[in-house]
C-alpha cells in the first residue's frame, strides 16, 4: 500500500540498521544549531532523545505536563530492562532476543524494527551504566542480571524494584545537563493541545500552559512526541493518574494515522481494587508468581476466610489446566483465566473481584524469613495498600490493565505518516506487537531516545537547511490556537451536573467490559454503541467549576477524557475487524479447543493504521503487510 | 466489611501565587478505610463539585509512592504520620472516626504556593541542572563492565538514588533546608567510579545553587524522619565533609579525588 | 547558566552573592562553611568550658589553691613571655571564637528565616498554621537559639561578677577568687542565675556536641550512637561539674570559715602557695 511506506531497508536482517545509518543523509555538526526540535514528553523515551538530539548540537525545546521532568510516569517501572549483553554466558544474544520479541509479539510486529531493536539494546546499558544508573552488582563489582517474564536465558539488569525510576533520573540528568548549558529550552507544567501542519508539514504545537491557562504556540524544524501510553483509557489501570493519549490523538487528529489500538496488555498480578472510588491499581511484581500459588473456592457462595477452606474445596486452576507451567503460564493467559473464574462467581475478598494468590506453602517449606528476603518488599506494599498481611492470609490479586502496544504508527526511522513529526517510546505502535515482554519497553524507550532517532531524524532534516521556521504569528498557528482556546471555552460552558471523573468511570467500565481481556463480536458492537452515547452525554453535562486562567485539573482532564471517547471508538473497531486473537488481543471467537488464542496469519499478518476521516466519520483502516524472513511463525503452547 | 469514618477536614485554598490564603473546613462522610488519603481527597472534591464548588487542587501523580508528586503536611507532618509513606500509600485505616485533620500545602519561600496545595518545587531541577549528572554524551561510554562499582559502593550509592524529589525533607524542616534532597543526589554519584571525574566540581556547584534557594540545616533531623525513602543523615554529612575538601583542595595537581 | 524558557516562580534565587570572596575566606560565605566555622568555634568553646570546669575545681582545695590556679593562668608560657601575655592571646582567642561562633549562628539563622518566611501565609512569623508535630528535633536542638544567647548573658554577668566584681564592690578581692565566688554564690538570686545559666549550657552542649561532628563530616554509620553518649557524657560532667558551685556554696558546705589566710590578705595566699 503505498501510503504506508514503512522505508524498511535493504539487505539481511543483520545489516539493515547498518546500511541504513550509512545512507541516512547527514546534518554537517556546524549546521545542526540551525533545526530546532520540540519534544514532548521527558519520559525515558523523551528524555533521552531530547538530551541526544541537543548534545549533537539541534537547539530543543521540551515539553511536559508534570511540575518537572523527572515525574514522567517511567518512573513507575519495577521490573528491569532486557539488553543481549550474555553476560552471564548463558547462550543469549541480539539474534535471541530479537527471536524472543517477535515471538512473544505473537508475530505481529517488524522484524526489522525488533532487530535493530536487540542490536542497540546492548548500548543503552553501557550508557546507563557510565550515567551512574545504579543497576545491580555481584560482589566482584559486575553487573547482575536476572531472568524476567518467563525468558529462557538471565538478560534482565535491574535496580532493585526501581529500575524505572533509577533509568528516568539518568536521562533526566543528562537532560538537566543540557538545560544548563542553554542547548534546550524546558517548559514544565505546559501541555500539548494541538500540532500544527503547514503544507502537510508537522511545523509546530499550540500549547497550553497549566498555571496561567495561557495558549501558546511554537514552532520548529521537527515536533517529537515521546509522550507514553493510554492504558489510561479504562479508567482503573497500573499507568500514574495523568497518563493519556491526548498528544498523540491531536496528531492523529491532523494525519498522523493511529496503528494498532486494540493491543492493550494486562497484568495478571494487581491489587483488585476495593471499591468504586478507587482511583488506580498498584502492580505487583510478576516475580511473585514463581513462588506464590493461585486458586479460588470451588463453591460459588464460599463465606469462609480463606484459612478455613481446606484443601479439597480449592481451585488451584492454573495448575490444573496448565500442567507444565502451572502459575507460570503467560501474563494473557494467567489474566484471562483469573477473569473467568470471578465472573463464575468464584472470586474472593469483600466485594468478590480477586483470586487467591497464596504463599502458605512456600512459607511452610522455606520458612517466613526466605519468603521476606525474596518479597519482603512486595509484602510490605501489599500489606499498606489492604491492611492484610501476606504471611498470614493470602493475597488477592486481580489483572488490570498495564500497557499498551498500539499507538501513533511510525516507519523505520521513526516518522508518522505526518512528515517532520516522530512519535518514540510507548506513544508509537512500536516493536513489541501484539504483545509486549516484561522488560522490554524501558529497553525500546531509550533505544528510540538514545540511538534510533538522533540518526534518523537527520535524513528529514538534512534536506531543509535553509528554511526557517515558520512563524508563529502564521495563520496556520492563529486557528489552530483558535480552535484550542475555543475547546478549552466549551468545556468551561458545558455547565452540566457531573464531573470529569464520573465520565472516564464509566467510561472505563464500558471499555474494560467490552475490550478488556476478552473480546466478542457482540460486546464490540455494544461498546460502539455505548460509547457515543455516553460521549454526547459528556458534551452536554459535564460540570467544570473553577476558570480557565488558573490552575484546573478537572479542565485538562475533561481535555484528555474527551480524546479517550474517540480513541475508545477506534479501540473496539480495530478490535472488532481484527477477527482473530494474537497476544493481547483475544477474541473470543477465535480460539483453539483448548481456550488459546487462534492466530490467522493468512488475513492478518498485518498492521492495521487508522487514518482520521473528520469528527462524525469512521477512521479508514489501511494495511502495512508484516513478513517474516527470520522467525518462523509458530502456535504457542503452554500445556 | 471495611470500617467508615466520618472526618472534619480544615484544607489551605489559595487562589493562585499572588493571593491570600486561607482555611477551609470540609466534612468527609463516610470515607472507607481502605481508601488513600488522595481518594478521600478525590472524594471531597466529587462532593465539591456536585454542588457546583471549585474542587481542590493537589499535587499527584503515580499514587505508588515513587513519582514524588504527591505532598502535603497533614496535622503538622509531612506525608501524614506514617513513616516511610507518602501521601498517596498513606491509607485511612491510620486515622479514627471523628477526627480532624489539617492539611497545608509543603512551605519554604522556594516552594511558592500555585493553588491550594499545590507548590512549585523547579528550585530542585535547578540544584540537579547546576551539577547533579555525570557527563557522558550519547554514545561515549565503553562497555558497562569495563568499570567495576565496588558492590558496597552501589549498594550505599542507591541508597542516595532512591530519592523521589519529593520535598518533604525540605518541607518538614523548620529552616527550610534542602540538605536532605542536595546531598542524596551527590552521594549517588559521588559514591561511585563513574562520578570521581566531576566530583568535586558538582559538590561545589550544586551546595551553592541549593544555598541560594533554601535555608541553612541546623541538624535537627526532622528530613530523616519526614522523608518517605528514609534517606540517611549520614549523606548530609558526607556532603559537608566532600563540600570543604572541594574548596580546600587543588584540583589542578591533585586530580579529582 | 541560561535560565529556562518558562521560569516558574520557585525557579528564583532568594539569596544571592554579591561578591565572591578569595580563598579561604569564600568557605564561610557560604552556610556550610559557616557551620563549619561554628562546629569549630564550637569545639573551641566547649574546650573552655570544661578547662574552665576543671580549673574551677581548684575551690574544693581550698583558697590557697585557688589562687595559686589563677596566678599560673597569669603566668602561662613561664618567663618566656611577659607575665599574663599568653593569658590575653587566650582570651583574645576566645572572644574571637565567640564572635565567629555568634556571628555564624545569627547569620545562619537569618537565612534559614527568611528561607522559610512564609511569603505566601499570612498571619505570624512560623512557617505552618497547624500544630507542628516534631519528630526527631529534640528540646535541645529546637533551643540552640534561645540557649545560646542566654550563655552569651550569663557570660557577660559572669565577667562583671566574678572577673570585674561589680556588684560585690567593697566584697571583692583581687586575687581570692575563692572568697570572691563564696561571696557571690551565696547571694540566693545570683546562685539561681548561674544554675539556669549552666542548665542553658549544658543543653546546648548536648546538642552541639552531637551536632558538631555532622556539620564537619566526621561520621561513620559504625560509631554514630556513640555520638549521642559522647554528647550525654560531656553534657553529665559540666552538669554535675558547674552545678555543683552554686550548691554546695548555697548548702554552706563550701563557705569563708576555714581559711588560714584572712579574706582579704591576699599576700598570705602568696606566701602560702609559695610554701605549697
Ligand atoms: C507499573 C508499571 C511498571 C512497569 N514496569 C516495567 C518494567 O519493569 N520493565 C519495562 O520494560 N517496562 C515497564 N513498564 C512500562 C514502561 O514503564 C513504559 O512503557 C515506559 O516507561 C514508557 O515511557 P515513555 O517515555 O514512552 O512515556 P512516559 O514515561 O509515560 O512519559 C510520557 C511523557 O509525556 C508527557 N506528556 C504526555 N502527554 C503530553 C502532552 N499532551 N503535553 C505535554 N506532555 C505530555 C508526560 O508529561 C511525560 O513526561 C511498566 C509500566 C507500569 C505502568
Ligand atoms: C561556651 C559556650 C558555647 C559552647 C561550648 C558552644 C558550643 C556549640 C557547639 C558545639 C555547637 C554545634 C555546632 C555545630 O552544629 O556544628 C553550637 C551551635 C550553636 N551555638 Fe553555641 N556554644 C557556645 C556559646 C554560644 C553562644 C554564646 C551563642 C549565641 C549567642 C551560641 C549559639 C549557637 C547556636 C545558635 C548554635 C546552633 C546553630 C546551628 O546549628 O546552625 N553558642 N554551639
Ligand atoms: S530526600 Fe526524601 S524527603 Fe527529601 S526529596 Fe528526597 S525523598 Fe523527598
Ligand atoms: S503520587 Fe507519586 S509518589 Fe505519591
Amino acid at each position: 500500500m503505498a501510503v504506508l511506506d514503512s522505508k524498511i531497508p535493504e539487505g539481511a536482517i543483520e545489516d539493515k540498521w547498518e546500511n541504513h545509518k550509512f545512507s541516512v543523509k547527514l546534518v554537517n555538526p556546524n549546521n545542526k544549531r540551525r533545526f530546532e526540535i520540540i519534544v514532548i514528553g521527558t519520559g525515558l523515551a523523551g528524555a533521552s532523545a531530547a538530551a541526544s538530539l541537543s548534545e549533537l548540537g539541534y537547539r530543543v525545546k521540551v515539553f511536559t505536563f508534570h511540575d518537572s521532568p523527572r515525574r514522567a510516569h517511567s518512573i513507575a517501572a519495577q521490573g528491569g530492562i532486557n539488553a543481549a549483553k550474555n553476560y552471564t554466558n548463558d547462550g543469549d544474544s541480539v539474534h535471541r532476543l530479537f527471536y524472543d520479541t517477535v515471538k512473544g509479539g505473537d508475530y505481529r510486529s517488524r522484524e526489522a524494527n525488533v532487530h535493530r531493536l536487540a542490536e542497540v539494546s546492548v548500548n543503552i546499558i553501557d550508557q546507563a551504566a557510565a550515567q551512574g544508573v545504579p543497576f545491580a552488582r555481584e560482589y566482584g563489582g559486575m553487573l547482575d542480571n536476572r531472568s524476567f517474564g518467563g525468558a529462557q536465558v538471565s538478560r534482565t539488569f535491574y535496580a532493585r524494584g526501581q529500575t524505572g525510576q533509577q533509568l528516568l533520573l539518568g536521562a533526566y540528568q543528562a537532560l538537566a545537563k543540557q538545560v544548563a548549558v542553554g542547548n534546550v529550552e524546558l517548559h514544565t507544567r505546559t501541555e500539548l493541545l494541538d500540532v500544527v501542519l503547514k503544507d502537510g508539514r508537522a511545523c509546530g504545537v499550540v500549547t497550553r500552559d497549566l498555571v496561567s491557562g495561557e495558549v501558546s504556540s511554537h514552532s520548529s524544524h521537527a515536533v517529537v512526541l515521546a509522550t507514553g501510553g493510554y492504558g489510561n483509557v479504562y479508567y482503573l489501570s497500573t499507568n500514574a493518574m495523568a497518563c493519556n493519549v491526548t498528544a498523540a490523538w491531536r496528531a492523529h487528529r491532523k494525519g498522523a494515522y493511529f496503528a494498532n489500538a486494540c493491543y492493550t496488555q494486562i497484568h495478571p498480578t494487581c491489587i483488585p481494587a476495593s471499591d468504586e472510588f478507587q482511583s488506580k491499581l498498584t502492580l505487583m511484581s510478576e516475580s511473585l508468581r514463581n513462588d506464590g500459588r493461585i486458586w479460588v473456592p470451588d463453591a460459588f457462595d464460599e463465606e469462609r476466610p480463606p484459612d478455613q477452606i481446606p484443601e479439597s474445596d480449592r481451585d488451584y486452576y492454573l495448575e490444573r489446566k496448565y500442567p507444565a507451567f502451572g502459575n507460570l503460564v503467560p501474563r494473557d493467559v494467567a489474566s484471562r483465566n483469573s477473569k473467568t473464574v470471578v465472573d463464575q462467581g468464584k472470586g474472593v475478598g469483600p466485594i468478590k473481584n480477586g483470586v487467591y494468590l497464596d504463599f502458605g506453602a512456600v512459607i511452610e517449606r522455606d520458612g517466613e524469613d526466605v519468603v521476606r528476603s525474596k518479597y519482603g518488599n512486595l509484602f510490605d506494599m501489599y500489606e499498606r495498600i489492604t491492611g492484610e498481611n501476606p504471611y498470614k492470609v493470602p493475597m488477592r490479586i486481580y489483572p488490570a490493565t498495564h500497557y499498551t502496544m498500539g499507538g501513533t504508527w511510525v516507519d523505520y526511522n521513526l516518522m508518522t505518516t505526518i512528515p517532520g513529526c516522530y512519535a518514540i517510546g510507548e506513544a508509537n505502535f512500536s516493536d513489541h506487537g501484539a504483545n509486549r515482554l516484561g522488560a522490554s519497553a524501558l529497553m525500546q524507550g531509550l533505544a528510540d531516545g538514545y540511538f534510533v532517532l538522533p540518526y534518523t531524524i537527520g535524513d528529514d532534516l538534512a534536506g531543509r537547511l535553509g528554511e526557517a521556521p515558520v512563524p508563529t504569528d502564521d495563520p496556520v498557528f492563529v486557528e489552530a490556537e483558535a480552535a484550542v482556546t475555543s475547546q478549552v471555552d466549551r468545556f468551561m460552558s458545558i455547565g452540566g451536573t457531573r464531573s470529569v471523573d464520573w465520565f472516564h468511570r464509566e467510561l472505563g467500565k464500558i471499555v474494560w467490559d467490552y475490550i478488556g481481556m476478552e473480546r466478542t463480536k457482540e460486546g464490540l458492537e455494544k461498546a460502539l454503541a455505548e460509547i457515543p452515547a455516553l460521549e454526547e452525554e459528556f458534551w452536554k453535562d459535564l460540570c467544570l467549576p473553577g476558570s480557565a486562567a488558573t490552575l484546573n485539573s478537572g479542565l485538562e482532564k475533561a481535555g484528555r477524557v474527551a480524546d479517550f471517547f474517540e480513541l475508545a471508538k477506534l479501540m473496539a473497531r480495530d478490535a472488532l475487524d481484527r477477527e482473530e486473537s494474537c497476544g493481547g488481543h483475544f477474541r473470543a471467537e477465535h480460539q483453539t479447543e483448548e481456550g488459546e488464542a487462534k492466530r490467522d496469519d493468512e488475513n492478518f499478518a498485518h498492521v492495521a493504521a487508522w487514518e482520521w476521516n473528520g469528527p462524525g466519520s469512521v477512521q479508514t483502516r489501511h494495511q502495512e503487510e508484516l513478513t517474516f524472513e527470520n522467525v518462523a511463525l509458530t502456535q504457542r503452547s503452554y500445556k | 466489611m471495611s470500617r467508615e469514618l466520618n472526618l472534619t477536614l480544615q484544607i489551605w485554598r489559595q487562589e493562585g501565587p499572588h493571593d491570600d490564603g486561607h482555611f477551609e473546613t470540609y466534612a468527609a462522610t463516610g470515607i472507607s478505610e481502605d481508601m488513600s488519603f488522595l481518594e478521600m481527597l478525590d472524594i471531597v472534591n466529587e462532593g465539591l463539585i456536585q454542588d457546583g464548588n471549585v474542587p481542590i487542587e493537589f499535587d499527584h501523580d503515580c499514587r505508588e509512592g515513587i513519582c514524588g508528586t504527591c505532598s502535603l503536611m497533614i496535622n503538622g507532618q509531612a506525608h501524614g504520620q506514617e513513616k516511610a509513606t507518602t501521601t498517596c500509600q498513606l491509607h485511612m485505616r491510620k486515622f479514627n472516626d471523628g477526627d480532624t485533620i489539617v492539611v497545608e500545602p509543603f512551605r519554604a519561600r522556594a516552594f511558592p504556593v500555585v493553588r491550594d496545595l499545590v507548590v512549585d518545587r523547579s528550585a530542585f531541577d535547578r540544584i540537579i541542572e547546576a551539577g547533579g549528572y555525570i557527563s557522558v554524551n550519547t554514545g561515549a561510554a565503553s562497555d558497562a563492565n569495563l568499570t567495576p562499582v565496588p558492590k558496597e559502593a552501589s549498594d550505599t550509592s542507591f541508597d542516595a538514588a532512591a530519592c523521589i524529589g519529593c520535598g518533604a525533607c525540605v518541607a518538614a524542616c523548620p529552616n527550610s533546608a534542602a540538605q536532605l534532597f542536595t546531598s542524596a543526589k551527590l552521594a549517588h554519584l559521588n559514591l561511585i567510579p563513574q562520578g570521581q571525574p566531576q566530583r568535586f566540581e558538582r559538590t561545589e556547584s550544586m551546595v551553592e545553587t541549593m544555598e541560594s534557594f533554601f535555608g541553612s540545616c541546623t541538624n535537627h533531623g526532622e528530613c530523616h524522619e519526614a522523608c518517605p525513602k528514609e534517606i540517611s543523615l549520614d549523606f548530609i554529612a558526607f556532603m559537608n565533609r566532600d563540600y570543604v575538601k572541594a574548596k580546600v583542595k587543588n584540583r589542578k595537581l591533585a586530580g579529582q579525588t | 547558566m541560561a535560565a529556562p524558557a518558562t521560569s516558574p516562580p520557585g525557579s528564583t534565587p532568594i539569596f544571592r552573592r554579591k561578591w565572591q570572596l578569595p580563598f579561604p575566606l569564600n568557605i564561610y560565605q557560604s552556610s556550610i562553611g559557616r557551620k563549619w566555622v561554628m562546629a569549630l568555634t564550637g569545639i573551641g568553646l566547649l574546650g573552655f568550658v570544661v578547662v574552665h570546669m576543671i580549673g574551677n575545681l581548684h575551690i574544693y582545695e581550698g583558697p590557697v589553691q585557688s589562687h595559686e590556679y589563677a596566678e599560673s593562668l597569669r603566668s602561662l608560657g613561664g618567663g618566656l613571655m611577659p607575665r599574663t601575655f599568653l593569658l590575653w592571646v587566650l582570651r583574645l582567642g576566645l572572644a574571637g571564637m565567640f564572635v565567629l561562633h555568634i556571628h555564624s549562628a545569627y547569620s545562619l539563622k537569618e537565612r534559614s528565616r527568611k528561607a522559610s518566611d512564609k511569603a505566601d501565609f499570612i498571619g505570624g512569623e512560623k512557617k505552618y498554621h497547624s500544630k507542628r508535630d516534631y519528630v526527631a528535633a529534640n528540646y535541645a536542638s529546637r533551643t540552640m537559639r534561645w540557649t545560646g544567647p542566654i550563655i552569651l548573658l550569663y557570660l557577660l554577668f559572669h565577667l562583671a561578677d566574678l572577673t570585674w566584681g561589680w556588684w560585690l564592690g567593697d566584697n571583692y578581692v583581687l586575687g581570692d577568687p575563692y572568697h570572691n565566688v563564696v561571696a557571690s554564690l551565696s547571694n540566693l538570686p545570683v546562685a539561681i542565675i548561674y544554675v539556669v545559666a549552666n542548665v542553658a549550657l549544658v543543653i546546648h552542649i548536648f546538642h552541639g556536641t552531637w551536632s558538631l561532628f555532622q556539620s564537619l563530616g566526621i561520621n561513620n554509620p559504625k560509631y554514630n550512637e556513640l555520638r549521642r553518649t559522647l554528647a550525654k557524657l560531656v553534657a553529665g560532667v559540666i552538669l554535675v561539674g558547674n552545678l555543683s558551685f552554686p550548691v554546695l556554696v548555697q548548702t554552706g558546705l563550701i563557705d569563708d570559715d576555714n581559711r588560714t589566710c584572712d579574706v582579704g590578705d591576699v599576700t598570705c595566699l602568696e606566701h602560702q602557695a609559695e610554701k605549697h
